[in-house]
């Protein structure tokens, strides 16, 4: 055994005084690969950290919502759908809603604008999310006006900001009483949103929603499953984020694979040739130039994985910012809670790493195959 | 020292880093669980239904309640323009 590891630890001398005899190409192939391994594995663990805060917070979302679609389009529904949905067996309540969408021109944001099943706040008052206090830099006691749907301004006095940990499901919020909802939307009395139902016993949650769309042919239900799942799909591999990167960096391997496989420089091959001339085996050739492979991708993984962890959590995703923002200007300011999946980090090494160490092996098995003599003359 | 040794060090180094960072992953977890469970208890407070990710468009800040086709609603051949309309993919099919 010891002389085993004396002869693997003699190999690897002579491949780092190998490598460092071409030091400037090999460090900008060491920087490029954990480049790559840098911005795949800062998307998958942003990805995976939004997923497991999805699946921890919205646990608890309605059970089941009913929606109304008129040609095609999310529509407001009249109160005799409430009492519809509330007759059908297995629902134990159910609730109008009222929420929707307010542009500030001021702050050019997109606010959501609710109101909570029991408001905390009298008439005329308005509870913020942080990034709306941020974006209209207003704070406890201050006034807001809003434009109202006629061009009228409503004002509202602020009465509380939600607190910055809410900011990842709240950040947009502007939580207001039933009366200042609808005289800022001009919704009419007797009219609602969608329909919250809470059914009594949780394995019939579909067998109601089938209830409900033949009852109210118009009705769009949403059940807490298919939130879970839009939520667990939204950001897997095959979403827009993850494609994206992961087709830049298939392509970067694949050159870096077509040009080792396609075969070895003259003065590698050189070398290949000496080697053999003074007594190397084959086999020595190979366990040199795997060994040659694993330096460079075991290197590159941990500088890309460990600058990974650093850039989507402490760093909160600095450098991929202006991607996830887009054209919104109230962005929400949140520190994830980070996550390191053993099972997705030992993907991304079988996936970054074995490649790499392959590729590098192969061409080299056909160089040491040759006889020397031929491989020093070419 | 030799090269070897120097190299192996630096994998024990990267290793240990690595470990160190779920480690910490971990610890924060922990730590920040009340925090999460707060958002968790606004979530069950208010009815809220989705994360607030992107603000920019109606159908990207409520990803569960959006239509699968209002990207391109907002006018005949209208095309995707919101970043984050590329950015999260489709909702699952039922």
């Amino acid at each position: 055994m010891r002389t085993w590891i004396e002869r693997q630890r003699y190999i690897v001398d002579f491949t780092l005084s190998s490598l460092a005899r071409r030091k400037g190409k090999n460090v900008a192939l060491l920087l490029v690969y954990a480049l790559v391994i840098f911005a795949l594995a800062s998307v998958l663990f942003f990805t995976e950290a939004l997923r497991r805060e999805a699946r921890a917070v919205l646990r608890d979302v309605p059970e089941l919502l009913v929606q109304r679609t008129v040609a095609g389009r999310h529509d407001l529904l009249p109160e005799s759908w409430i009492g519809s949905v509330a007759g059908i067996r297995g629902v134990a309540s159910a609730r109008g809603r009222l929420w929707g969408y307010s542009y500030d021109p001021l702050s050019r944001a997109n606010y959501t604008v609710m109101v909570p099943e029991r408001f905390w706040g009298a008439k005329g008052e308005v509870v913020l999310g942080p990034g709306v206090a941020r974006a209209r830099d207003v704070a406890p006691g201050d006034k807001l006006p809003l434009r109202a749907f006629d061009g009228t301004y409503l004002t509202l006095v602020v009465r509380e900001v939600l607190p910055a940990d809410a900011e990842l499901v709240a950040s947009d919020l502007l939580l207001v009483g039933e009366e200042d909802f609808r005289s800022l939307f001009g919704v009419a009395p007797g009219v609602f949103t969608d329909v919250a139902v809470v059914v009594r016993n949780a394995k019939e949650v579909q067998t109601v929603a089938g209830k409900v769309t033949r009852l109210l042919p118009g009705a769009r239900p949403i059940t807490r499953a298919e939130i879970a799942r839009t939520y667990d799909s939204i950001f897997d591999w095959r979403s827009g984020l993850v494609v994206l990167v992961l087709t830049g960096a298939l392509l970067a391997f694949a050159i870096v694979a077509w040009d080792k496989a396609s075969g070895l420089s003259a003065e590698e091959k050189r070398e290949i040739g000496i080697l053999k001339a003074i007594g190397w085996e084959t086999s020595d050739v190979l366990l040199m130039k795997l060994w040659e492979g694993a330096v460079i991708s075991l290197a590159a993984f941990a500088l890309g994985a460990l600058l990974a962890y650093a850039h989507v959590f402490p760093g909160k995703l600095a450098l991929f910012g202006p991607v996830l923002r887009g054209w919104s200007t109230l962005t929400p300011d949140f520190r994830l809670v980070p996550s390191l999946d053993p099972y997705q980090t030992a993907t991304l090494f079988f996936l970054t790493v074995v490649p790499y160490a392959v590729a590098t092996v192969v061409p080299s098995w056909r160089a040491a195959t040759i006889d020397p003599d031929a491989v020093m003359r070419t | 020292m030799r090269s070897s040794t120097r190299f192996l060090l630096f994998l024990v180094g990267a290793g240990a880093l690595l470990a160190a960072a779920g480690l910490h992953a971990s610890a924060e977890q922990d730590r920040r669980a009340p925090e999460q469970e707060g958002r968790a208890a606004l979530v069950r407070r208010l009815g809220l239904t989705d994360l607030c990710l992107f603000t920019e468009a109606r159908y990207t800040r409520h990803l569960s309640q959006a239509d699968r086709f209002s990207p391109f609603q907002e006018h005949p051949a209208s095309l995707e323009h919101f970043p984050s309309g590329s950015i999260a993919g489709p909702p699952p099919r039922d």
